[in-house]
């Protein structure tokens, strides 16, 4: 392991040749993308060397109280993100991070207790990063589907109050489509796995010298994992959700 | 207290610079067939949907048989004072799907049979009952939504320019089954039409103008 795994400054600064690759493109096709890609260059740099020393922080440190802390921090902005792509759903920050919590709690429990994983701060805080951001990506398409199908079939859930069904009657078909959706990204990337990408996981690992044959082990924990919590995800947020969509008086208030 | 079937008392309905409907009042008895009629943006369609409990009025209030529709369970007052759409569209894939619904909402096993008489009151055939939706024409599917909402028989039925985009074929089939439900198992019906037929059949015209109610005939 550990094949001369550093790269230095000034490496590091001719990579950024890379982005000015990109800006010439930009300005060449007037894309007005150049400041963006000036803006998500320095934030990336910004954000990750402060996650980086952070990290080093948490993992060197080893406390279960600041890694469990670590694990709250992700799950509020993954939570948090999810909300934001709403729409305007009522309620949708506590039903994101409900979700998120749920799911990353119950995947992240399994994992330990079947011993895939330690209570190590340098795999929970990189595992719960995972979990919680393709919760996210879920939940965000959750919600959206939500909104759409609402919008779509309207008429058909009107129809179906006024012939007395309850909400959740009335808008069975819109919570199964809807928790598809959350799920069925995860599913399809399960599928093709190592024939177009090899994950990030992975990927990591092979190069920090790691069996190929040792790796793929972790990248089959990782994405049962992921299906896992995307579908936990999903469902709780269709079920949490599709009531904000009537008031009191069962009504739809669309 | 009198105990009319239904009751609309004072409703008023208000978007936030409109006011679509002011003051209604007027109360119907059962057995009645009452038409709405009056120009168009009159707010008709909003008053049938508050009585059937689609949308909330901004004031006033609806009274089923002396009850304000407000405090009770919306969910038993749709099953007995059943909406049915202008141009209503069925749902997932078949027939029988559509005809089902009203059992699977009370938990209750699908009658077949009584779906296939329903069906040949309608003039479709009974075999109808597992043809997909998409192959029904727009008179046959609102047909089909018709008997949808009568296989449970509601108490008062709010019929919304039903026949509005129809042929006389299929008018006079759904005008036909409307006709003996009321006489055989007196059914109330408040409809909103412009369709002079419908108004003379009526036993009571409102007219509703400008949100407001004018005299009744």
């Amino acid at each position: 392991m550990n094949a001369n795994l550093e790269i230095n400054n000034f490496s590091l600064f001719l990579s950024t040749g890379l982005l000015i690759i990109a800006i010439l493109i930009a300005y060449k096709e007037k894309l007005e993308l150049g400041y963006d890609i000036f803006i998500a260059g320095i934030r990336a740099v910004i954000q990750l060397f402060i996650i980086g020393y952070v990290l080093s922080y948490v993992i060197q440190l080893d406390n279960v109280l600041v890694t469990l802390a670590m694990v709250l921090f992700i799950v509020f902005n993954a939570g948090f993100n999810a909300h934001q792509r709403s729409d305007g759903i009522p309620h949708s920050l506590t039903i994101s991070l409900f979700s998120i919590s749920i799911g990353t709690a119950v995947t992240l429990v399994i994992l330990v207790v079947s011993g895939a994983i330690e209570w190590l701060p340098s795999q929970i805080v990189p595992i719960t990063g995972m979990i919680a951001s393709n919760a996210m990506v879920a939940i965000g398409l959750t919600f959206q589907s939500l909104n759409s199908k609402f919008a779509d079939q309207r008429q058909q859930v009107l129809e179906k109050l006024s012939l007395g069904a309850n909400e959740k009657q009335a808008s069975m078909s819109i919570i199964r489509a809807s928790v598809k959706t959350g799920m069925s990204p995860s599913i399809d990337s399960t599928k093709t796995v190592g024939l177009v990408s090899l994950p990030g996981m992975m990927s990591g690992l092979i190069f920090a010298g790691v069996e190929p044959t040792e790796a793929i082990r972790y990248q089959i924990v990782v994405m049962f994992m992921i299906i896992a919590v995307t579908s936990i995800a999903s469902f709780s947020a269709s079920y949490l959700a599709y009531r904000q969509f009537y008031n009191e008086q069962k009504q739809l208030t669309l | 207290m009198s105990d009319h079937q239904l009751e609309i008392s004072n409703i008023s309905f208000k978007t936030d610079n409109q006011s679509i409907l002011e003051s209604i009042s007027f109360s119907v008895e059962k057995g009645e067939r009452v038409t709405i009629t009056g120009p168009s943006g009159g707010g008709k369609s909003t008053l049938l949907k508050i009585i059937g409990n689609i949308i909330n009025p901004t004031d006033g209030k609806v009274l089923f048989h002396g009850k304000n529709i407000q405090e009770t369970n919306p969910l038993k007052y749709r099953q007995k004072v059943s909406y049915f759409f202008q141009n209503a569209s069925l749902f997932d894939q078949t027939v029988r799907d559509n005809l089902s619904f009203p059992y699977d909402i009370r938990d209750e096993e699908f009658d077949e049979e009584k779906a296939k008489d329903m069906l040949e009151r309608v003039s479709l055939s009974r075999s109808c009952l597992d043809k997909p939706i998409n192959e029904l024409s727009g008179g046959e599917k609102q047909r089909v939504a018709l008997i949808r909402n009568m296989m449970y028989l509601p108490e008062v039925l709010l019929l919304d320019e039903v026949t509005s985009s129809l042929d006389a074929e299929n008018k006079e089939i759904i005008h036909g089954i409307l006709d003996t439900l009321n006489k055989e198992n007196g059914l109330t019906t408040l409809s909103v039409t412009h369709d002079e037929n419908e108004i003379s059949q009526a036993d009571r015209v409102i007219t509703i103008i400008d949100g407001r109610l004018e005299d009744s005939k």
